[in-house]
């Protein structure tokens, strides 16, 4: 398996004046076959990384749209090993580094190591855990290291100077600045305080940085790319353009075509 | 030892599994708590409000004819006599002043039979702070009155339309809740569960009912008890009640859990009991869930008892068996209900009777003296228990 595959993608689109774009989907929302479409179809429409959510069933840190995305998925038996199962067949034809999303409990009852073991067979690239901040995370950060996994920690608004010193050291891969003090969603404002706050990362940390929670269109797109940040997070707007097409034949179309939209900008 | 240690654990179970956003908040707390338990005054202030507010000490009452029934020395800590009808208030008050020290001006909790949604709407309401409570659907329509009792305290009650409409969605709505609005709001935990230091807080409140138990008994009987017997849903009141005996080895501690309609239907809240190792809300703990790690839905009659996590230190007590842990069915428990309203003319809370239910299934001896919390009071358990009955 290659290894720093997220960092390479980000001296990639570095030298090409680019912002990297991080797509993000649930696995299984609407079932794990369009979730295999998109997998293959999104880099196309230009996705550089692509975040896979775990469902589970008390996502708190996520926001309606992506809670119901996980609703959809239980509903169909997704689990976070029918995922890795579906991941690893499909691993030689993936093209871009994938990142999983998932929240602590369906790994630890899983087992760490287990886990480990199975994501690296699948070739997963990156891994985010948004319930799980550094202090807890000695134990998995142990098995994602060896298995060349990296474990990206987020940072908020919120986190002080200390912590964001010593997340900045920890994280692998890149450093998720969550840009506002809440749960993932579309909005429509932009907080004033990112560009100070990501500034404030860069001074401790040569480490790409990314900007996520709550951008869902071109405008907000254009302002970051006036930031000093390495990329962005889009997901509840395409898992909304998933939701309002359920019943259409043409989903994979869509979200494509709602994708290539924003990336064009990014 | 001290427990929970440095990092919020008791033994292996606890510590802060939240989003980052939340990790300076939870600093904070714990810096301005610990500040605060060393502070007299603030030690004064909660003193007043217990006594003059709550009504506390709350009596533990030899209950004569239930003791000649049972054949062994049965008293009842009554916390069903306290402000609101159960236990609740004892830590509510606690944290609405540590809230108001703090400078927090925006109240939010959760609540699932409403007890504590209660007690958290009227502490804000005697402080004059604004507080909104996250409730289930389910627990709405089961708990009508205390929907409308917190509604005329001033409370905005939210109803939660997620997942099981029950307590744990109600968690999450109020985590939620305050992972946007962390700056301005406190958010004020009902149980000893949640990330670090939530259950170490909640377990200090509620002490208070073990070390007045511990008081009294010594006066009464001039020696400690055999057995202290609670139910639990989080666990606060059992914690409560057991912290202060902790290293009184010779006090046994039993923990009532609920098994609804029975283990083998699947339709139980037997945490304890019955789950494994997992992370709910902020902590790992003994948790019901499916192989897959997916959290499943509790049952029980009782609302209080509805809950598919349970407090980290009672996970702790289990695993070093310093507390035996059984489970009491709906149709146990309900008989409890009537047994103890015709017995002693104290009608229970549906969740007490869990842990009253399990004085009909255990052989003491004659002189074996036997404490039960008695969490709160059945009042608003009438429409279930009349349903029940039809």
């Amino acid at each position: 398996m290659q290894k720093n595959r997220i960092e390479k993608k980000f001296v990639e689109l570095k030298k090409k004046g680019k912002k990297v774009f991080v797509g993000f989907i649930t696995a299984g929302d609407p079932n794990l076959k369009v979730t295999e479409q998109l997998i293959l179809r999104l880099p196309a429409a230009g996705v550089d990384i692509l975040e896979l959510g775990v469902p589970f069933s008390d996502p708190l840190a996520d926001g309606t749209t992506i809670q119901r995305a996980s609703e959809r998925a239980l509903l169909q038996g997704v689990s976070l090993t029918k995922i890795l199962h579906l991941l690893e067949r499909i691993k030689n034809k993936v093209r871009i580094p994938l990142i999983l999303f998932s929240y602590y409990n369906p790994i630890y009852k899983l087992g760490i190591k287990k886990f480990a073991k199975l994501a690296s067979d699948a070739e997963i690239a990156g891994l985010i855990v948004p319930d799980l901040p550094l202090e807890e995370s000695k134990e998995i950060k142990e098995e994602t290291d060896k298995k060349g996994i990296e474990l990206i920690f987020l940072i908020a608004p919120t986190s002080p100077e200390k912590r964001i010193k010593a997340i900045c050291r920890k994280s692998r891969g890149f450093i998720y600045y969550v840009s506002r003090t809440g749960v993932t969603g579309v909005r429509k404002e932009m907080p004033r305080d990112i560009k100070e706050n990501v500034s404030k990362i860069k001074n401790f940390s040569s480490k790409p940085v990314v900007v996520g929670f709550g951008i869902s269109n071109s405008d907000q797109i254009k302002q970051i790319k006036n930031m000093n940040v390495d990329g962005v997070v889009v997901g509840s707007a395409i898992v909304n353009v998933i939701e309002k097409s359920l019943r259409n034949k043409a989903l994979v179309t869509k979200v494509e075509n709602f994708v290539r939209k924003l990336t064009g900008d990014c | 030892m001290k427990l929970p240690n440095k990092r919020g654990y008791f033994g292996e179970f606890g510590g802060q599994f939240v989003p980052e956003t939340l990790m300076a908040a939870l600093e904070e707390l714990e810096r301005e708590y610990k500040r605060l338990k060393k502070d007299k005054d603030f030690q004064k202030e909660l003193a007043y409000y217990l006594k003059e507010y709550v009504g506390r000490p709350t009596p533990l009452y030899f209950a004569q004819r239930l003791s000649r029934k049972i054949g062994a020395k049965v008293y009842l800590k009554r916390e069903d006599l306290c402000h609101t009808g159960a236990h609740k208030i004892n830590n509510t008050l606690g944290q609405i002043l540590l809230a108001r020290r703090m400078g927090k001006r925006r109240i939010i909790a959760e609540t699932g039979a409403g007890q504590h949604g209660v007690a958290v709407a009227t502490a804000a309401a005697m402080f004059g702070l604004p507080c909104e409570v996250y409730m289930g659907e389910e627990d709405i329509r089961r708990q009508r009155l205390n929907v409308f009792r917190m509604r005329l305290l001033g409370t905005k009650v939210i109803p939660v339309s997620g997942g099981s409409k029950t307590l744990k969605d109600a968690c999450n709505e109020a985590i939620r809740d305050w992972v946007t609005n962390v700056r301005s709001t406190y958010y004020l935990i009902g149980s000893v569960v949640g990330p670090h230091p939530y259950p170490m807080i909640v377990r200090d409140f509620q002490s208070i009912i073990g070390k007045e138990t511990k008081r009294q008994i010594l006066k009464a009987e001039k020696r400690l008890p055999d057995y202290l017997i609670a139910c639990i849903g989080g666990g606060s009141n059992s914690i409560g009640l057991f912290h202060p005996f902790f290293k009184r080895r010779e006090v046994k501690f039993i923990g009532v859990e609920a098994g609804g309609l029975g283990i083998k239907t699947g339709r139980y809240a037997a945490t304890l009991c019955r789950g494994d190792l997992g992370i709910l809300h902020g902590s790992k703990s003994y948790l019901l869930q499916n192989k897959d790690g997916q959290v499943k839905i509790a049952h029980s009659l009782a609302p209080g008892l509805d809950y598919p996590g349970v407090g980290p230190e009672h996970s702790y007590y289990k695993k070093i068996g310093r507390c035996k842990y059984f489970s009491i069915t709906d149709k146990q428990a309900l008989n409890a209900f009537e047994m103890l309203s015709q017995t002693e003319g104290i009608i229970p809370a549906l969740e007490s009777a869990h842990a009253l239910s399990y004085l009909q299934r255990m052989d003491f001896k004659k002189d074996d003296i036997v404490i039960v919390c008695l969490s709160g009071r059945g009042d608003k358990d009438m429409e279930i228990v009349k349903q029940c009955k039809m």
